[in-house]
């Protein structure tokens, strides 16, 4: 039951990838209806599972041996908690409204079979990454949808700037897969086994040292995958890819797989305080840094993207606050999902009635002539600003306020991130939706299929109802309280003085942004005069400025001297030596001059010669 | 008489042979003065075996007498070859084996 899952989404993703062009008419159909199959088989393992006791929820299935070498035991098989189902159905639940939306989004692409192939293909691998029952076949879910998301990048590959993106995230995503790897063979050593189930009963004989460090490289991977700093850079440059993609994969499931690590490992982190703290530290400069890039980008997408890195900030710095906080990176993980595939989708709906246009200098006023899309994103807008009682609000006040219980710094990160969120994001609001017409002419906005609307709306009653569900219909906190642990904070600020605190820096921050993009008109061209911190904003940061610096430079430098001293030193010693030596045989091949005589005279040389040692030697 | 003197001989007609293999351009003439090179050897062998009084130079002599017989066989059809396919035992225009 457990494999089907997985292997639904896989025979949509062969089927039109082998069956070339004869699907073309019906593979987009394929693949919804695999996803949407998935998905029915999900919520059914769901139900089944809620109806169970809490002992008996945990179900796995053994499928084969896979390695099996020495003490080197690899089973492949799948498992499926009560964390993992939450994944299932949110993978496979956005999964399948994206691909809805998809048919309309990519309708006139000529490659749209290969698209949903691709599609497919990502809901099978993550499905996989987050079934799998031990670190290895996670590895390769993790690197599946690494492929996913490589290929779905690069998409558009007639496009320099996305096959340039696609190899980014691709060698980025490199860096943390190698933390991924060294932590797998740091548990073999330590434990001697790699499953979920051995290392969490094995994690206290570790030392603490090896503990740490494979903490720290499991901290590595989810920086990798999950856009955290410092490999930051590739999520920015993502954004090439179509829209949907870059709300399935970039905003909604692959990125946040990076938490999903750091929460499945929580036997490691549990025993280690220094890996917990790099995990906070992490997310609290991810959170902040990724808002700062939010606030000045004119890319209706990048400045979305600067808010999922930001937002994943967030579910990383609560996944290191340890028990008290691994639920809510998880129940924040679910409603950003929600909200953030609607507010990505709501854009590619803008971006589709306006030619593709995602400067949002050009849009303005767009509020009267797509009603829809402005009422969903303006639902996935209240939502993760947090307003109450939207579902960003459930779950974003409750970091905030393990943050504060931990430590007064991390607790003001947190909501100084919540206040800049509320600046971006109503920033966003009013210079696509509000103030005067920006666009030419010749654009002729419209609103979107039903197709497209639908999802939309299906995502924007998600971000109205999904938090207030979770927390008190499915009770979040004790649904995965068997998994991850759970722990009341011992002491923090309290929630009646939080509360009211959050909201008005939110409110705050939301007021100044409608201040400078509402009240104002905003100008078409960018202004160029503008304070250093906006450059930084809108340069990433320097992020790209300094790996180019950092890591690119010295590299090129070093294989630049390498390649020089490879084809100098080495070649020259190699073809040198063949080149004196063939030389050297060009000249002794003269003395073969085919006259017997002097042959005959070199004998005679040598027979004198052989003669006169003789006598010398005797003397 | 000295035995030296056998030796000197030996040591001429030794010479005599070389000089002419060196500076003789018709075949034959070489072939005859490596057949005069040998015998000067074989006299060299003898004369010591007389002197020491043992069998051994006598024997290497039998068995360079031998040898050169075999020799002669070979040496005079190849020659005899290549006169018939070159018409000439100018041994300088039989080079063709060289780089």
């Amino acid at each position: 039951m457990i494999a089907a899952l997985i292997g639904l989404p896989l025979l949509g993703a062969t089927v039109l990838l082998l069956g070339g062009r004869r699907t073309n008419a019906w593979g987009h159909f394929l693949a919804v209806a695999m996803s949407a199959a998935s998905f029915i088989l999900g919520a059914s393992l769901f139900i089944q599972m809620a109806g169970k006791s809490e002992e008996e929820r945990e179900i796995g299935q053994h499928l084969f041996d896979w390695i099996s070498v020495g003490a080197f035991q690899v089973p492949f098989g799948l498992h499926l908690d009560q964390l993992s189902i939450v994944f299932v159905l949110l993978i496979t639940g956005v999964g399948t409204l994206i691909h809805i939306y998809s048919i309309g989004y990519m309708e006139h692409d000529p490659n749209r079979r290969r698209f949903f192939a691709y599609l497919n293909l990502f809901v099978a691998a993550m499905l996989l990454l987050v079934l799998a029952d031990n670190y290895f076949l996670l590895y390769v879910g993790w690197e599946g949808v690494g492929l996913a998301s490589y290929l779905l990048i690069s998409f558009y590959q007639q496009k320099p700037s996305a096959a340039t993106a696609g190899k980014k995230a691709f060698v980025v995503n490199r860096v943390g897969d190698v933390g991924l790897s060294l932590a797998i063979m740091l548990m073999f050593v330590t434990f001697g086994t790699v499953t979920f189930e051995g290392v969490n009963a094995a994690a206290e004989s570790g030392s603490s040292s090896t503990i740490t460090w494979i903490g720290l490289a499991l901290l590595l991977a989810a920086c990798g995958k999950s856009a955290q700093f410092p490999l930051q850079s590739w999520l920015l440059d993502a954004m090439e890819g179509p829209t949907p993609v870059s709300a399935l994969i970039h905003a909604a499931t692959m990125v946040t797989a990076g938490v999903y690590l750091i929460v499945r490992a929580h036997a490691i982190f549990d025993l280690s305080e220094t890996a917990r703290t790099a995990v906070v530290v992490v997310g609290a400069i991810t959170l902040l840094l990724g808002a700062f890039i939010g606030t000045a980008k004119d890319d209706i997408k990048k400045g979305l993207a600067g808010s999922t890195m930001s937002q994943i900030g967030y579910m990383v710095l609560a996944a290191g606050l340890g028990p008290v906080g691994y639920v809510f990176a998880i129940f924040h993980l679910l409603t950003h999902g929600m909200f953030k595939a609607g507010l990505f989708l709501g854009a590619g709906s803008v971006m589709h009635g306006m030619h593709d246009d995602v400067n949002m200098r050009h849009y303005g006023a767009l509020r009267t002539m797509m009603k829809v899309t402005y009422a969903t994103f303006g639902l996935g807008f209240l939502a993760i600003i947090g307003v109450p009682p939207f579902a960003g609000f459930w779950s974003k006040d409750e970091i905030i306020y393990v943050a504060f219980s931990q430590s007064m710094i991390i607790g003001l990160a947190t909501l100084v991130g919540a206040g800049v969120t509320a600046f971006y994001m109503t920033r966003m609001m009013a210079m696509t939706f509000f103030g005067e017409a920006r666009w030419e002419d010749d654009v002729h906005p419209h609103e979107s299929p039903a197709v497209m609307t639908i999802p939309m709306i299906v995502l924007a009653v998600g971000s109205v109802l999904g938090g207030m569900a979770m927390l008190f219909v499915a009770d979040i906190e004790h649904w995965l309280e068997p998994v991850t642990g759970f722990a009341k904070p011992e002491h923090s600020v309290s929630h009646n003085v939080l509360i009211p605190v959050t909201l008005a820096v939110v409110l705050g921050g939301a007021l100044f942004a409608w201040s400078r993009y509402g009240r104002r008109p905003v100008p078409v061209e960018a202004p160029a005069n503008v304070s250093f911190l906006t450059k930084a904003a809108r340069a990433d940061a320097y992020g790209d400025a300094l790996n180019e610096a950092v890591l690119m430079r010295p590299g090129q430098y070093l294989t630049r001297s390498l390649t020089w001293f490879d084809s100098k030193a080495i070649d020259g010693l190699v073809s040198g030596s063949a080149a004196a030596i063939g030389g050297l045989s060009a000249r002794a091949r003269r003395l073969q001059n085919g006259f017997v005589r002097s042959y005959a005279l070199t004998m005679l040389c040598g027979a004198v010669l052989i003669a006169l040692v003789l006598l010398l030697v005797r003397l | 008489m000295n035995p030296n003197n056998y030796l000197i001989l030996a040591a001429i007609l030794f010479t005599i042979g070389v000089y002419g293999v060196l500076v003789r351009r018709n075949a034959i003439i070489v072939f005859m003065s490596v057949e005069l090179m040998l015998n000067a050897a074989n006299l060299a062998f003898v004369a010591a075996a007389r002197n020491t009084g043992t069998l051994d130079g006598l024997v290497v002599a039998f068995f360079v007498m031998v040898v050169a017989a075999a020799e002669v066989v070979v040496g005079l059809a190849i020659i005899v070859t290549i006169f018939r396919t070159r018409r000439s035992a100018s041994i300088d225009e039989a080079s063709l084996m060289k780089y």
